[in-house]
C-alpha cells in the first residue's frame, strides 16, 4: 500500500472515530415499560439530558393565598370585564402573578397605561383578556385533555411575552426550477427528517383527516395515499418531540390505528389535538388584526415578531405547553394554587379592541 | 445403514476439540462428537421449554406461540418461570445449542482439513442473536429488552423498537445493513444467473467456461471479480449484512435514545454549509 493511501485511510478512520465518539449517547439509559412485557413499548430516555429538562421545567413558587372577602373587583375598579368575580385581594394577586408569568421584565406597563390602569389603549391588555378566557375554556371544557392539573398563563409563557414554542403557516418560496411542496428539506418540527415541514396548518388549524391507515388488506379501499401518510407522520413526529416521547408512548406500532392495543395516553392526545384546533381557530386566529396592527409588539417593547412570515398569528401546538415534557412540568399541579383562574367570566368582552 | 459412495472419503478420525476419541463416532450418516451431544441436549431442553410455554399460554398455533421476556422491573435478575423465567431458560438453551453447533462445525472443519469459514460465517449469525438477547439487554439494564420468542410477537417487537426512535430508516448502521442485504441479493442473483447461463447453453453448443463468464461481466460492467472472488465477495456481503444489523440494534437505546433523524444534526450543522 502506498504511503499516501495509508495517510488517507488513517484520516478517514480518524474522522469516523470523531463522528462516532461525539455524536452518540452512552449507557446507562432509563426505560419505562408501557405495554405487556416483550412488546417493546417503552419510553427511552437519557437520564443525563432528562435531568436537565426536569430542572428546566419547574413551577415558580405559589404566592400566599388572597383573601376572598370584601368587595368584588368589578365593584372597585373600572372596566373589569373577565375578572370581576374576584375579590380585590384576589384581583391584585392574579395581576401580580400574570406579570411574573408573562412580562416580568416589563411589569404592569406591558399591558397597562400607568396613568389610567382601566384603559384598553395598549393592545396587549385586550389580548390578555381573551387569553384569560382561553385559559378558562381549557380548564373547564377540555378536562379530557388537561384533567384537574389544568393550565395557567405560565404553562405556555414561562416568563416571556410570546411563548417560546409557537408556529406559523410556512410560506413556500416560488423560486427555483422545482416547485416546493413543503418537504424533502430537514424539517425541525419532524425531528430533522425529510417529512413535511408544516404539519400544523392542515391538522391543528384545519381539520383534515389524520388517520390514513387502511382497514383492509386489499388495495383500492383506502382513499388516503402515501403522500398523505407523510403529513400524518410529520404531525406525529412533532407531537413526539414536543412531549419528549416516542411513537410507542401512544401506539402499538403493529397497528397504529387500533384503539384496543393503544395505551390510554393516546386518548388524552386525541383530545389534545382537538383542543389545540379549537384554541387556534376560536381564540388565536381571531386576534390576528390586533397583532397585524402591532406586528413588532407594543410601542415600549419588547420588540419581536408577533406574526408569521405569511402575516398569520403565531399559533399553538403540543410543544407550546408541553415543551419537551410528556406532561407539562412533569405533571405538577399548575392550576391548584390559583383559584382566581377558576372565576374568569366567559361572556363576550365589550367592544374592547375599538378603543 | 449403508454408506453413500462419497461418505468413505469424509469418515476420518480426529480433529476434535473436546473429548478426544470418546465421542468421535457416527450414528448412520451423522457424526456425533462432544458438541453434537451438547447441541442435542440444549435443543431438546429448549424446545421442550417452548412447548411448556405454549401449553401455559394455551395455544399450539405456531404463529401465535409467544415466549416473552420478563418485565423491565426485574432488571438483570432471574424472573419467575411464568413471568419471563421461561424466556431466560430458553435463551440459555438457545445460546448453548447455537454455540455447540458452531464448535461442531469447527471440529468437522478440522477433520476435513478445511479453513474455518463455515463456523465463522455461522458465528456471525449467532453473534447477532446474542447481541439482541444478551449484550443489548445488559447495556440497557434489563432482560426485558430481549425480543420475545414467537413468530408474530417478535415482529411486533421489531416494529416497536424501530418506532421508539421515530424513524428507523435514519439509523446509520441500519442504512449500512440494508445496503449490504440488498447487495448480497444482487450479487447472488447475478452470480446465479451467470452460472445457470454458462451451464445451460443453447442446444448444440458446449457448456461455457469461466473465461466466458469473466468476459460477460467485463462486457457488462467492465470488471469481473472471478470465480473464486465472487464467493469471497458473497461471504463478505452476507456477513456484513448480519454484522451491521446487530450494530444497528445495539446502538438503538444504549447509544441513542432519541429519534434517529435527529442524530444527523452533526451533518446538517457542518460548518461548510450550515
Amino acid at each position: 500500500m502506498r504511503f499516501s493511501t495509508q495517510v488517507l485511510l488513517g484520516l478517514a478512520a480518524l474522522v469516523c472515530t470523531v463522528v462516532i465518539v461525539l455524536t452518540f449517547e452512552r449507557p446507562p439509559v432509563r426505560t419505562t415499560q408501557i405495554g405487556y412485557r416483550g412488546v417493546a413499548m417503552e419510553d427511552v430516555a437519557n437520564p443525563r439530558t432528562l435531568a436537565v429538562r426536569v430542572a428546566a421545567n419547574r413551577l415558580p413558587a405559589v404566592p400566599e393565598a388572597a383573601d376572598t372577602d370584601g368587595p368584588k373587583a368589578s365593584e372597585t375598579f373600572e372596566n373589569v370585564q373577565v375578572l370581576g368575580e374576584l375579590s380585590v385581594a384576589q384581583f391584585g394577586r392574579i395581576m401580580q402573578a400574570m406579570t411574573e408569568w408573562i412580562a416580568p421584565a416589563q411589569g404592569c406597563t406591558y399591558c397597562h397605561n400607568p396613568e389610567n390602569m382601566a384603559s384598553d389603549e395598549i393592545y396587549t391588555k385586550v389580548v390578555s383578556r381573551r387569553m384569560l378566557q382561553m385559559t378558562r375554556r381549557i380548564n373547564t371544557d377540555w378536562t379530557a385533555h388537561v384533567g384537574q392539573v389544568g393550565v395557567t398563563c405560565y404553562t405556555c409563557h414561562r416568563g416571556q411575552p410570546v411563548p417560546a414554542e409557537v408556529w406559523a403557516t410556512a410560506v413556500l418560496p416560488h423560486s427555483g426550477l422545482q416547485a416546493q411542496r413543503g418537504q424533502n428539506h430537514p424539517a425541525p418540527v419532524a425531528n430533522d427528517s425529510s417529512l413535511p415541514g408544516d404539519p400544523f396548518t392542515p391538522f391543528l388549524l384545519q381539520a383534515n383527516e389524520i388517520r390514513v391507515i387502511s382497514n383492509s388488506s386489499l388495495p383500492g379501499r383506502n382513499p388516503a395515499n402515501v403522500m398523505q401518510a407523510e403529513w400524518t407522520y410529520s404531525l406525529m413526529m412533532s407531537m413526539s418531540e414536543g412531549l419528549g416521547v416516542n411513537c410507542t408512548h401512544c401506539h402499538n406500532s403493529r397497528s397504529f390505528g387500533n384503539w384496543e392495543t393503544s395505551p390510554p395516553a393516546r386518548l388524552t392526545a386525541w383530545h389534545g389535538i382537538r383542543m389545540v384546533r379549537d384554541l387556534n381557530t376560536a381564540y388565536i386566529t381571531p386576534l390576528q388584526p390586533l397583532w397585524a396592527a402591532n406586528p413588532r409588539g407594543p410601542a415600549d417593547g419588547p420588540h419581536g415578531a408577533r406574526l408569521g412570515p405569511g402575516g398569520d398569528a403565531l399559533k399553538i401546538n403540543c410543544a407550546t405547553c408541553h415543551q419537551g415534557a410528556n406532561r407539562p412540568f412533569y405533571g405538577a399541579p399548575m392550576l391548584e394554587g390559583y383559584p382566581e383562574l377558576r372565576l374568569i367570566s366567559a361572556g363576550p368582552a365589550r367592544a374592547a379592541s375599538a378603543e | 445403514m449403508a454408506m453413500l459412495t462419497f461418505e468413505r472419503k469424509y469418515r476420518v478420525r480426529g480433529g476434535t476439540l473436546v473429548g478426544g476419541d470418546l465421542f468421535d463416532f457416527w450414528i448412520g450418516p451423522f457424526w456425533i462428537g462432544f458438541f453434537g451431544i451438547t447441541t442435542a441436549f440444549f435443543t431438546f431442553i429448549g424446545v421442550g421449554l417452548i412447548l411448556m410455554g405454549a401449553s401455559i399460554q394455551g395455544t399450539f398455533n405456531p404463529w401465535l406461540i409467544n415466549i416473552p421476556p420478563p418485565d423491565l422491573a426485574y432488571g438483570l435478575r432471574l424472573a419467575p418461570m411464568r413471568e419471563g423465567g421461561l424466556w431466560q431458560a430458553i435463551t440459555v438453551c438457545a445460546i448453548g445449542a447455537f454455540v455447540s453447533w458452531a464448535l461442531r462445525q469447527a471440529e468437522i472443519s478440522r477433520k476435513l482439513g478445511m479453513g474455518y469459514h463455515i463456523p465463522i460465517a455461522y458465528g456471525v449469525a449467532v453473534f447477532a442473536y446474542i447481541t439482541l438477547v444478551v449484550f443489548r439487554p445488559i447495556l440497557m439494564g434489563a432482560w426485558g429488552h430481549g425480543f420475545p420468542y414467537g413468530i408474530w410477537s417478535h415482529l411486533d417487537w421489531v416494529s416497536n423498537v424501530g418506532y421508539q426512535h421515530l424513524h428507523f430508516h435514519y439509523n446509520p448502521a441500519h442504512m449500512i445493513a440494508v445496503t449490504f442485504f440488498f447487495t448480497t441479493v444482487l450479487a447472488l442473483s447475478m452470480h446465479g444467473g451467470l452460472v445457470l447461463s454458462a451451464l445451460n447453453p443453447p442446444k448444440g453448443e458446449p457448456v461455457k467456461t469461466a473465461e466466458h463468464e469473466n468476459t460477460y461481466f467485463r462486457d457488462l460492467i467492465g470488471y469481473s471479480i472471478g470465480t473464486l472472488g465472487i464467493h469471497r465477495l458473497g461471504l463478505f456481503l452476507a456477513l456484513s449484512a448480519g454484522f451491521w444489523s446487530a450494530v444497528c440494534i445495539v446502538i438503538s437505546g444504549p447509544f441513542w435514545t432519541r429519534g434517529w433523524p435527529e442524530w444527523w444534526g452533526w451533518w446538517l450543522n457542518m460548518p461548510i454549509w450550515k
